[in-house]
């Protein structure tokens, strides 16, 4: 990077882009940002497969609850969500911390984006999760039922491994989204990789510098993404002849 | 005909002890009653083939032994056990259900074989985390019977890569891999390219041959003549006609049977 850099005449960019300067600032932001963006997918699926299952097998009022949770979520605007979700989730911390005695809680920021973002990326999960699973042959559900497999290991052992191919296009999405949605939380204060940048460029007033380093650094969570979700959707459909025409 | 049971063997007491019994089995899906009292007993090594047309409830009937189907009244004694029922048909105790249908094993028209594992893993799948046998040795079984299915050196193809037949006879090992009670085809050939329908019903003569015990739905005529011990005909949820296949297919008494089978022919 820095070579490069030198190379367009950009030396002064590649000084302040240096890591012991703010480049680490945008690269411990960029951590950040990866790391609230990984919990709040692996929340997200988690809530999703309960999602799905609730909504397709559920009672009535799960399923109503679950209806209003989806349409709720995917309705609001994300920046709105996570002002509600963030301010909501703390004021609810502080008052049973206030109730058991204790004082006002620090929030911890990681903790606070995941569950705020995690809450958001459950809705769309659940629906791509939701869709996967009725995609799943019934024939496939019956010959494990009809073999006696109880409804849990049906789920493990046939289901969820048969939805994957299915899931795994929409779930891929719900990662990017997740990564960019980490810069949401710039609003309320959460150093990510964008308030980081901000910060940076307005030190600096270095802004293109800053701003396009940064989008650098999303692009490049893409393009790996893109390469490990090619993997995952590969051994996915393990068993299914490629479109293309291929050979076992 | 209007008897009670079907006792598969000749008017002499037979003393082989009872595989399947169903007794007075109703079915009704909203308003349709598509089973209305259906009585059938198959004992050990009984061929049974289940005749009848499109939507008589042959496979309502298959489906209701194992309760992929939930009977809405009636009874089924599975190797002498009852299966617990509410008042309203449903299955009062899912475990026994569950340990029931280990015994049962049920091979479809679709085959139904899991796509995303292998052959082997196909038949390994409900010894080891259902029944809980040792991987190695289910493994070791799971080939044999894939041989034996002559579909040796498949072991690590999935099903999507090989052609019906060859589904179909995986999907036979499947079954003889939980060493079942009885086995339950719901019109194994149906599926199939004529070409193909001859190698699946060889694997199932020899099955019959060897004593199992078998409920067959089937449209081929001749080759339920020649393996089974028994037929029933089904004809609007009831057991219109049944006996051995010489008398049901060669003197058939109801015109119903009559018109049937020579709408088949
Ligand atoms: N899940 C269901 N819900 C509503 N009706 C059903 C259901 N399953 C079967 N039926 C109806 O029950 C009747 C009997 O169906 P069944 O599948 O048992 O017939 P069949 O004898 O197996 O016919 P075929 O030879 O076509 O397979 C049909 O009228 C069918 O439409
Ligand atoms: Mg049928």
């Amino acid at each position: 990077m820095t070579g490069l850099l030198e190379l367009l005449g950009l030396g002064a960019s590649a000084e302040l882009l240096s890591l012991s300067g703010w480049g680490g600032n945008l690269l411990r932001g960029l951590v950040n940002s990866l790391q609230i963006a990984f919990g709040a997918f692996g929340m997200g699926l988690v809530i999703g497969l309960f999602g799905a299952y609730g909504k397709l097998y559920g009672g009535k009022v799960t399923r109503d609850l679950l209806a209003i949770y989806t349409t709720v979520i995917r309705a609001v605007p994300e920046l709105v969500l996570i002002l509600i979700l963030y301010y909501v989730g703390s004021d609810i911390i502080n008052k049973i911390s206030a109730a058991m005695g204790g004082g006002r809680v620090e929030i911890n920021g990681v903790a606070a984006g995941i569950w705020v973002l995690g809450v958001v990326q459950g809705a769309y999960a659940t629906e791509v999760l939701r869709g996967a699973i009725k995609a799943v042959p019934t024939g496939q559900i019956e010959a494990a039922k009809s073999y006696g497999m109880p409804a849990f290991m049906i789920m493990r052992r046939v289901t969820i491994p048969a939805m994957m191919s299915f899931a795994v296009p929409g779930l891929a999405n719900l990662w990017l989204i997740a990564t960019k949605d980490t810069a949401l939380l710039a609003v309320v204060g959460f150093n990510e990789l964008t308030l980081e940048t901000r910060q940076a460029a307005s030190s600096t007033r270095a802004y293109f510098t800053f701003f396009l380093a940064a989008g650098a650094l999303y692009l490049m969570v893409t393009l790996c993404s893109g390469v490990v979700f090619a993997r995952i959707e590969k051994w996915a459909r393990r068993g299914q002849p490629s479109l293309k025409g291929g050979t076992a | 005909m209007d008897t009670a049971t079907a006792d598969a063997a000749s008017p002499e007491i037979d003393t082989r002890p009872e595989a399947i019994r169903v007794a007075g089995l109703h079915k009704s899906f909203g308003d349709l009653e598509v089973l209305k009292g259906v009585s059938l007993t198959a004992r050990q090594g009984d061929v049974v083939a289940i005749i009848g047309g499109s939507g008589s409830g042959k496979s309502t009937m298959l489906r209701c032994i194992n309760f992929l189907e939930t009977p809405s009244a009636g009874q089924i004694v599975i190797g002498g056990e009852e299966v617990a029922m509410r008042p309203d048909g449903s299955p009062a105790n899912q475990k026994q259900i569950e340990r029931i249908r280990t015994r049962l094993a049920m091979v479809f028209q679709q085959f139904n074989l899991w796509t995303h594992r292998t052959l082997l893993e196909n038949v390994i799948e409900v010894p080891v985390h259902v029944l809980k046998t040792p991987r190695a040795e289910a493994e070791a079984r799971a080939r044999q019977l894939l041989e034996r299915v002559g579909l040796a050196g498949r072991e690590d193809t999935y099903p999507a890569y090989l052609s019906g037949g060859q589904q179909q006879r995986a999907a036979i090992a499947r079954a003889l891999a939980v060493d079942p009670s009885a086995m339950l085809f719901d019109e194994p050939t149906s599926a199939l390219d004529p070409e193909l329908v001859g190698e699946v019903l060889t694997v199932i003569r020899d099955l019959a041959a060897e004593g199992r015990t078998m409920l067959l739905v089937t449209h081929e005529m001749k080759f339920a003549r020649e393996v089974a011990n028994h037929v029933v005909y089904l004809y609007q949820g009831r057991i219109e006609e049944q006996g051995p296949p010489a008398e049901v297919f060669g003197n058939p008494q109801s015109e119903r049977l009559k018109q049937f089978l020579s709408s088949v022919a």
